[in-house]
């Protein structure tokens, strides 16, 4: 209605330029450069050559890679997935109706560690996890300490990206929890249901679509998150996709054989997207 | 239901509220009790000797202040462009037909949470420097927009949809232009979608680290987040003074800012965010 079709695009123009040149453009160069020997220094930084599909074989049959790409799906499943979904579930459900003083202070604390800078958050787990003096160390009175951080590097960051994004599954399943209609509790509580038929049968039906959607969201954004490295660096036994992508790049300045490994990354987020919306569209017939 | 079943239940309650207040306030804490600390270790405890020199010593610290005056620049200039590039796109994207539109969406959606993080590093890196902006903020404020956009579109358009088209019926029949339209009546009801869009911006530029750290080479170029990590005692080891000190600093603005549109607007889940 109303608005002109020539008006629209007008209003539209702005972002998607910006959208299209810093988002769009490095996504499809990505394509490009993966397919040559670019470097950032020598010579084939000034001149690089077309080497096809060289670069993807390489990736494939780079063990480093699919240790990286192993270590970044145990990530993603045990933080996110699992960790992130299920207790920011168990958050919201267990806070639906409480006292409200006790509802807003847990969740302050959860937001906090959400909205926290990043470089902040990783020196507050490098604190926690340190060997010497670290606070779960001085906790468990543990002298010499337990350098949590390189004997157990995974399940370190694994921890800490569960406390850092728990927040937004537990805001999502709280909004999800209050569109349940009380009347439906209300039946299933008058049938005898015990909690555990009540969430099943009435809860999660009313709740899945959110629930694959936060799923989504949260696989994608630990998939590409940064943030750990900030606390492992480049340890090869926590070098999760993000880690080694930035190692090959930044540090050894292979831009071809990166930016063939990011394209490999694009491929895989899509896959998962679209794995997540075809089980969502199969549960909504 | 028994007496017992009950119990247990409660017990339960409190174990899930328990352990969730310490496993989320614990690391938290050290962020309150070290900067007050005159030797400051990694462990949460009570400051030994309360002292406020280590804020002292930020002050004399000659990046301190100027990098989070960068983060403010950053911020500020990030959340200028998105709200009004956004609120632009929004509203036609929710106004007008245009077809294929929630694909669209999705699809670049999905294509800004994975362009953001590490995988194109390498072409932003290269395209920033081939346009001459390395080491300059303007660079930075036009890659963290262009990342930023898409959600942006995609949680106000959600909210514009909510706002009833009469009000800018009767504003047409007047004789009101589209963007006289736009800004005499949709941005004020929408003030609660933009707000939130804005604070949003600003607490996500506020806290990125990955896009700075590789545009920015130039100390006094850089923001606080990615300052921070460079705060090291001549002996190599970090600097727990310092970083607890600038941290504190450098994390109260976005905290305040946060539970201020918290209080306010509260979290918006619309319905879009559901398929």
């Amino acid at each position: 209605m109303g608005l002109g079709r020539s008006r629209a695009v007008g209003f539209i123009a702005p972002a998607l330029l910006l959208i299209g040149v810093f988002l769009v453009f490095p996504g499809v160069w990505t394509l490009y450069i993966g397919a040559t020997n670019f470097r950032l220094t020598g010579v084939a930084a000034r001149t690089p050559d077309f080497v096809g599909l060289d670069n993807y074989r390489a990736a494939l049959g780079d063990e480093t890679f699919y240790h990286s790409l192993w270590l970044t799906l145990l990530f993603v499943f045990g933080s996110a997935v699992i960790g992130q979904n299920g207790l920011g579930f168990t958050l919201a459900w267990a806070l639906r109706d409480t006292r409200k003083w006790l509802k807003r202070t847990l969740e302050t604390l959860v937001l906090l560690a959400w909205i926290l800078p990043s470089s902040v958050v990783a020196f507050l787990w490098v604190a926690m996890l340190d060997r010497d003096g670290g606070t779960i160390n001085e906790m468990l009175g543990n002298t010499p300490g337990v350098a949590w951080i390189v004997e157990y590097p995974l399940l370190s960051i694994i921890i800490f990206n569960i406390w850092r994004g728990t927040a937004f599954s537990m805001m999502l399943y709280s909004a999800a929890l209050s569109s349940v209609p009380p009347s439906h509790l209300e039946t299933a509580r008058l049938a005898g249901a015990t909690g555990t038929q009540t969430l099943r049968d009435v809860v999660l039906p009313h709740i899945r679509r959110y629930a694959l959607t936060n799923t989504l969201l949260i696989t994608l954004w630990t998939f590409n998150d940064f943030t750990p490295f900030l606390i492992t660096a480049t340890d090869y036994d926590a070098q999760i996709i993000a880690t080694y992508i930035y190692e090959r790049a930044i540090v050894a300045g292979e831009m071809g054989y990166s930016g063939a490994i990011s394209l490999l990354v694009l491929l895989i987020n899509l896959l998962l997207a679209l794995f997540y919306l075809r089980v969502g569209r199969r549960g909504s017939r | 239901m028994g007496l017992a079943k009950a119990v247990v239940r409660r017990i339960l309650f409190y174990v899930v509220i328990g352990f969730g207040t310490a496993f989320f306030a614990l690391p938290v804490l050290w962020l309150l009790s070290a900067p007050f600390d005159d030797t400051p270790t990694y462990a949460v405890r009570p400051p030994r000797e309360f002292t406020f020199g280590n804020f002292a010593e930020i002050f004399e610290n000659r990046y301190a202040f100027g990098s989070l005056l960068n983060s403010v620049i950053l911020s500020i200039g990030t959340m200028v462009v998105v709200v009004t590039a956004a609120a632009l796109a929004a509203y036609a994207l929710s106004r007008a037909r245009v077809p294929g539109r929630d694909t669209l969406i999705y699809m670049l959606l999905l294509l800004s949470s994975v362009v953001t993080g590490t995988a194109a590093m390498v072409p932003i890196f290269l395209l920033i420097f081939q346009m001459g902006l390395i080491d300059s903020h303007f660079g930075v404020v036009l890659v963290l927009s262009g990342g930023l956009l898409p959600a942006a579109i995609f949680l106000l358009k959600d909210f514009i949809d909510t706002i009833p088209r009469s009000y800018e019926e009767s504003a047409r029949v007047f004789g009101a232009s589209p963007l006289q339209i736009l800004r005499h009546i949709v941005v004020p009801v929408a003030r609660p979608g933009l707000a939130t869009i804005a604070v949003w911006t600003i607490v996500q530029v506020w806290g990125s680290f990955l896009t700075p750290f590789i545009l920015l080479r130039d100390p006094d170029k850089q923001p606080a987040a990615v300052l921070v990590r460079t705060f090291y005692t001549e002996g190599g080891s970090p600097n727990l003074a310092l970083i607890s000190t600038f941290s504190l600093l450098y994390s109260i603005p976005v905290v305040l800012m946060y539970l201020f549109a918290w209080s306010r607007y509260g979290f918006r889940f619309h319905g879009g965010i559901k398929s």
